[in-house]
């Protein structure tokens, strides 16, 4: 039986297993939106924004570990899409986003809603297909979804044309895929990895530094148990956090621009880091001829253009960050008691440590304004961790990272990479989507809340209960403290109008609180995570408090301001 | 440092675009580029000249293995190979001149392959070097136009690139 390309598209993602979209209508998706109707198996959630559709995949496919995706029409449904594709690109994300495309007899000669988006976005997807004939299609779709979620995950993109969309053809899906020229390597090589261990065995200043890699491998498990084996502290990315339990004794928090004490000197006095998943970026380095000046380096990562990209490292290891661990954790066990002494080798630095830690924790001065730190740690005590947290960018993400304990991974959904204002509440309305049951907050800002503050409307409509708390300082605060610090005070363009929130969230037909105090931290936010609606919880917080600690841009890490 | 770098990537629409983008993008040099269809139809080569430091041209290497329509990538920094590219110049052929030129074109073996009363083109294929001695001599006579292919390049003896399954960079991770 001929079925139509739509009609073939929505069989396609079925045989995939794909049970939720997130999508805007448009001309060009018509014959696709029709195909979906009365599909029940897809959930599709259709939102205000194409960005959002896109953030809100993100957030699914990170909560989740599945691949997200979105759907929308051609031209500017299209580019619109272009932040959430490189958000997720910069933070290997696996998703597949389907845009529509004007016939392809039109192609080329700028007709109506027509975007070259596969030639837009080349450079922010791992790979993109314009599908030019319907007998390509299910094909397509089957290696767009292997290639989104195997080796290093990214974005996929695959432009639909209308005349493919409604062209007849038999569907058969593919059972399997072969790329010729796409082969990653999971397995690390086994001599690198015993090379490694030789040099973890005689370390003596030894820092696990891992990102999103031990994330979307789902190797935490693994991470946590090399770390207690072998006593060797860990400290995240951002990205990572989460890979290791946030109240761990062995972690030591966030490194860099602005980590802890701890993970920077840490860092800086090491004699080996192995850094896992982690891919070594500026914000995390700090000067990258001073960092970790003593240490040799083990870098293991699944992509090889990460390794000795910003810092030359000493022992490579390509290979899927979970299987390494594994592979590591297994030597340890063989040779038990070879590996006992480690404990004694790094006894005098796991007590340097933890000195550092006691002298130098996080902290903030507290005064009779209400902070924006105090807040987070609420959210943090109130809910026990036991949350799906997502955030927007600025100080909000640092506080975030800094004062929430995450102790699950999967639970810190954050634009890393590219850092992307209005990322948070599309993506806790994906993580949400993924997770009906569980607890979403994003924490966000009173500027970034208002780069997606449509998706309101699509979080009423879908009775998606998530929480966004709006830490309101009346500033864009990370630009603001840039100013003070390096500017010399000069808030231009910084300090910005904001609407009243909590009307706002009303006129959508969401829940919309306030706090003003600090007296009343706990029984407004008990009150938003108790209810079953949309909340924005506006709190009005200390307008000129700055993230710290702070590597000034282009120091070493040693060089950290402090409260 | 200059390198030659040759690819095996899939005959599609669109992988120029995507290998020019990658240089573009982060800043690599491209010197030359040549491509086309190669013995197997579903495949081109594609023969790139660049520079760039030990660390530039890693990068270079490992992101365009990184490409998913990239086969295979060589280097030829390593390995024993030809390289041979064609030029077509128009020169001035003046009554006086025209003997000195068809001289020139046969000492390195080149061609006339169109004449007009007061042109020659010629048509020379060769290395680096070949070409520019060439150039040399013919330039005093009068140039009026020049196009270069860009070289192509072929490992010497049996050695071959062969369309092996992509192994990411093997040898990298071996250390």
């Amino acid at each position: 039986m001929k079925r139509t390309g739509a009609q073939i598209f929505v069989e396609s993602l079925k045989a995939q297993g794909i049970d939720t979209i997130f999508c805007y209508p448009g001309g060009a998706t018509l014959n696709i939106t029709d195909a979906l109707t009365d599909i029940s198996q897809i959930r599709q959630v259709v939102v205000r924004h194409e960005q959002a559709a896109v953030h809100a995949a993100d957030g699914y496919a990170r909560a989740s570990g599945k691949v997200g995706v979105a759907l929308v029409t051609s031209g500017p449904g299209a580019t619109n899409t272009v932040t959430g594709i490189a958000t997720a690109y910069m933070d290997s994300i696996p998703m597949v986003v389907f845009s529509c495309q004007v016939n392809t007899m039109l192609i080329g000669n700028d007709a109506f809603q027509e975007a070259d988006i596969v030639g837009i976005t080349r450079p922010c997807t791992k790979h993109s297909y314009l599908v030019r004939d319907v007998k390509d299609l299910a094909r397509i779709i089957k290696e767009a979804f292997h290639i989104a979620e195997s080796g290093r995950p990214g974005p996929v993109l695959v432009d639909i044309p209308k005349d493919v969309s409604s062209a007849l053809h038999d569907f058969k899906y593919p059972e399997r895929v072969h790329i010729r020229s796409y082969q990653p390597t999971y397995i690390g090589h086994s001599g690198q990895i015993k090379k490694a261990m030789r040099l973890i065995l005689h370390a003596k200043r030894p820092v696990l530094y891992t990102g999103g890699g031990v994330i979307s491998s789902n190797a935490s498990i693994e991470l946590t148990r090399l770390a207690e084996v072998l006593s060797i502290p860990v400290t995240n990315t951002l990205m990572g956090l989460g890979g290791i339990p946030g109240d761990h004794p062995l972690f030591l928090g966030m490194l860099g621009m602005h980590g802890t004490y701890a993970a920077n000197m840490a860092i800086t006095e090491s004699d080996l880091i192995i850094a896992m998943g982690a891919r070594f970026d500026d914000r995390a380095t700090g000067k990258t001829d001073e960092f970790a000046p003593h240490a040799k380096i083990i870098h293991v990562d699944i992509d090889p253009t990460s390794i000795s990209k910003n810092i030359k490292v000493d022992i490579p290891i390509v290979g899927d960050t979970r299987n390494v661990l594994m592979h590591m954790l297994k030597i340890v066990e063989d040779e038990k008691d070879t590996y006992k002494q480690h404990h004694h080798n790094v006894a005098e630095w796991i007590e340097k440590i933890k000195q550092w830690k006691k002298n130098y924790p996080l902290t903030y001065q507290k005064n009779s304004t209400l902070k924006p730190q105090y807040v987070i740690e609420r959210v943090f005590g109130l809910t026990k961790g036991k949350a799906i947290i997502t955030t927007e960018v600025g100080q909000n993400q640092m506080w975030t990272a800094q004062f929430f304990k995450f102790l699950k991974p999967r639970t810190c959904l954050t634009s890393g990479g590219l850092g992307t204002m209005g990322y948070g509440f599309p993506a806790a309305i994906g993580a949400q989507v993924a997770f009906p049951g569980s607890l979403v907050i994003d924490i966000a800002g009173d500027g970034s809340i208002q780069m997606n503050i449509q998706e309101l409307a699509t979080a009423v409509q879908y009775s998606l209960p998530v929480k966004v708390v709006i830490l309101n300082n009346g500033f864009l605060g990370m630009v603001r403290q840039w100013q003070e610090l390096f500017y010399e005070k000069r808030y231009t363009w910084t300090h910005l109008h904001s609407p009243d929130f909590v009307k706002v969230a009303e006129a959508y037909g969401a829940v919309g609180l306030r706090i003003n105090e600090e007296k009343d931290v706990d029984r407004i936010l008990k009150q938003a995570f108790k209810n079953n609606r949309p909340t924005f919880i506006d709190v009005h917080v200390s307008p000129d408090e700055c993230v710290y600690p702070m590597v000034p841009a282009g120091a070493s890490l040693k060089e950290m301001l402090l409260v | 440092m200059r390198h030659t770098i040759s690819l095996l990537v899939e005959n599609e629409f669109g992988v120029l675009s995507r290998i020019a983008g990658l240089f573009s993008g982060r800043g690599f040099n491209i010197e030359s580029l040549c491509v086309a269809e190669s013995l197997d139809p579903t495949i081109s080569t594609m023969t790139i000249v660049t520079t760039g430091n030990d660390a530039i041209l890693e990068q270079i290497l490992k992101q365009l293995n990184k490409l998913i329509n990239v086969i295979k990538v060589v280097d030829f920094k390593d390995i024993d190979y030809v390289s041979r590219e064609m030029i077509l110049v128009k020169v001035n052929a003046e009554e006086k001149t025209r003997a000195e030129i068809l001289r020139i074109v046969e000492i390195f073996r080149g061609k006339v392959i169109d004449v007009s009363s007061r042109t020659y083109t010629v048509m020379i294929t060769g290395d680096e070097d070949k070409l520019g001695a060439f150039l040399n001599l013919i330039k005093p006579l009068g140039i009026k136009e020049l196009v270069r292919t860009g070289p192509i390049a072929m490992a010497r003896g049996e050695r071959m690139l062969k369309i092996k399954e992509k192994t990411e960079m093997k040898e990298e991770s071996n250390g």
